[in-house]
């Protein structure tokens, strides 16, 4: 992420290159706009079949509800043994820890990548960028079995702590392209002036690398936020679920007699998502353009 | 920590009034040693959560596994079965070739064609962009699968607006024959990343090729054919090969849609979701981790291919 991509990627759109006639303009909003109604209109239905009476549910495809019931949040949120305040604080705590575990460990070994010089370097390089590579059910099974012999399963551990050994290489890589385009001249002068690795670290690269990093922490926690495989695999003790794993157990539980509750619940658990999406969509999207992320 | 700092600082004066040997030591640290540190939580997972796992996972490919009993070797019999006697392995891997074949080239084609409107100097191009974007990053997500469970379901939204033209449609997601193109579609609806990706390409695109070429009288669509298409290989193959591998991998949707079973009839059966099933269902672990391995054997032949035929089409030479 070199200052010249940043700069094309926030840059305002360059000027048409191709002279178009206002039908044609308007022929394209008018495509864009059936395009976008299609897309949010399975989205917004859920919403809004979220705060209908239960009765009202299935037998409307409009939007608008005729009256607002908050029923099925609270039927919802007590729909299972164990509340949805709960599963959600579940949820949160895993995420916090991860996006501090992220960005510690991630942090450390990209500021070695890129910036200190050591025997072997490039070797580890190629050894990180490989394990991007690989899928993580090649790793899944040993790593389960270690974590059933410490008698890690049924807590956050499995889930949280590799995330303190930088297992997500994926970061690593997207703040060592941020770290090479910090001018080194910044380090150099430190070091004339006595500072070692560590305070050049801690006070030049990591106070000019906030961009990054807070790309890698809003990532970090959709993802885990978003996460089914490794609570479904590591989490069987309803009070340590996450929001992700009651969902499922709810719509296994009761998917034909309380959609309402169900909808309530899915509609919470896509508000973190949505709010960083309202208030850190610049950094999403440059994060996106400029790393080829796969969501 | 402190004393990295320190011996960084004096490995002029210090080094060279110890004796030798010790000093070359220190000397050696204060040039390695910092790298080491910095690297060292990613090495300890490096060794003890992926390279360590990963050959436990190899050996473990080979023998008999159910967590209880230690571990039996049985040499090439889970691959033996795998290849020769695992209808479901067939199934599951027919049914993850054909969502991969069925959603990529879909999802990549609606993020090109928007992108590309977007890209025309249009009013709005951020609001557009948001919108398109949201599903991809909500996509992943349990409750978007639970959506898509009632939106297919016989009784859903889908069919509910079908019934005002007067169709009935059919149970989507409890036919056979359906059920795979409700996951197709739900991926195509999360083109939301690639179109942003396909969008930054698209702005490095020179203007003054597009001013020369209608100079010369080149058509528009002459100009996406020649000038836009080309130039824009490279990141159509990079969406190509992630959307690919990332489709290999899917997992929730097929869980939540089809309650865990990959059903009907194996239909909604992905690779992972089999891969599940053996292990943490029916805790055949030897037999899974052949599976794993087998997945990674695919995504690396997969990959090794798009590489290889990618100079015959893919243009680098800017």
């Amino acid at each position: 992420m070199t200052d010249a991509t940043m700069s094309t990627v926030t840059a305002p759109p360059p000027p048409p290159a191709i002279r178009r006639s206002p039908l044609s303009s308007t022929l394209i909003h008018a495509a864009l706009i059936a395009a976008s109604i299609a897309m949010l209109y399975p989205l917004l239905w859920m919403v809004s079949a979220s705060v209908r009476p239960e009765d009202e549910i299935f037998s409307s495809t409009s939007l608008w509800p005729s009256s607002v019931d908050l029923g099925s949040y609270v039927r919802g949120w007590f729909g299972l043994d164990v509340s949805f305040g709960r599963f959600t604080w579940n949820s949160f705590v895993i995420a916090v820890l991860t996006v501090i575990g992220n960005v510690v460990a991630c942090s450390l070994a990209a500021y070695a990548f890129a910036r200190l010089r050591f025997a072997g370097r490039n070797f580890w390089f190629a050894i990180m960028l490989g394990t991007m590579m690989i899928p993580y059910h090649v790793t899944l099974i040993p790593q389960y079995v270690l974590f059933l012999d410490l008698g890690w399963v049924n807590t956050i551990l499995p889930l949280v702590v590799p995330k303190f050994l930088a297992s997500d290489a994926f970061f690593i890589f997207l703040m060592v392209q941020f770290f090479r385009g910090i001018p080194r001249e910044l380090d150099e002068a430190a070091m004339m002036d006595g500072c070692g690795p560590w305070r050049i670290y801690w006070k030049i690269m990591l106070p000019l690398s906030l961009p990054v990093l807070a790309t890698a922490a809003i990532f970090s926690f959709i993802w885990t936020w978003d996460d089914f495989f490794g609570p479904l695999i590591y989490l069987n003790d309803m009070n340590t679920y996450t929001i992700q794993l009651g969902l499922r157990t709810f719509v296994d539980s009761s998917s034909t007699s309380d959609w309402g509750g169900l909808f309530a619940m899915s509609t919470l658990s896509l508000v973190p998502v949505f709010f960083f999406f309202l208030f850190f969509q610049r950094l999403l999207i440059e994060g996106i353009a400029t790393t080829g992320m796969k969501r | 920590m402190a004393a990295v700092q320190d011996s960084a600082v004096a490995v002029g004066a210090g080094a060279k009034a110890r004796p030798a040997a010790q000093g070359r030591l220190a000397a050696i640290w204060t040039k390695h040693g910092a790298g080491y540190m910095f690297l060292l939580p990613w090495l300890v997972g490096l060794f003890g959560l992926t390279l360590g796992p990963a050959i436990a996972s190899f050996y473990l490919s080979f023998t008999n596994f159910d967590l209880i009993r230690s571990a039996e070797w049985v040499g090439t019999a889970n691959y033996v079965r795998i290849a020769t006697a695992d209808p479901k392995f067939a199934a599951s891997l027919k049914v993850t070739v054909l969502y991969v074949v069925l959603s990529v080239p879909f999802k990549l084609a609606f993020a090109l064609l928007v992108a590309i409107l977007l890209n025309r100097g249009i009013k709005g191009l951020t609001v557009y962009r948001a919108i398109f974007y949201l599903p991809s990053l909500l996509g992943g997500s349990v409750a978007i699968a639970v959506l898509w469970r009632q939106l297919f379901a016989g009784d859903g939204l889908v069919n509910s607006l079908l019934a005002q033209f007067g169709i009935e449609g059919p149970s989507w997601i409890s036919h056979p024959d359906y059920s795979i193109w409700t996951l197709v579609v739900l991926s195509v609806w999360q083109f939301g990343s690639p179109m942003i990706i396909f969008l930054a390409g698209l702005r490095q695109i020179p203007t003054d090729m597009y001013e020369a070429a209608s100079l010369d009288g080149a058509s528009k669509f002459r100009q996406f054919y020649k000038i836009t298409l080309p130039l824009l290989t490279p990141v159509i193959f990079f969406n190509a090969v992630v959307q690919t591998i990332e489709a290999f991998k899917a997992f929730t949707p097929a869980f939540i849609i089809s309650g865990g079973t990959g059903g009907p009839i194996n239909s909604t059966l992905f690779y992972t979701l089999y891969l599940y099933q053996e292990a943490f269902g029916n805790f055949r672990m030897g037999y899974a981790s052949a599976l794993a391995w087998i997945l990674v054997l695919i995504i690396g032949v997969f990959t090794a291919f798009s590489f290889l035929t990618s100079r015959y089409w893919v243009h680098y030479d800017d």
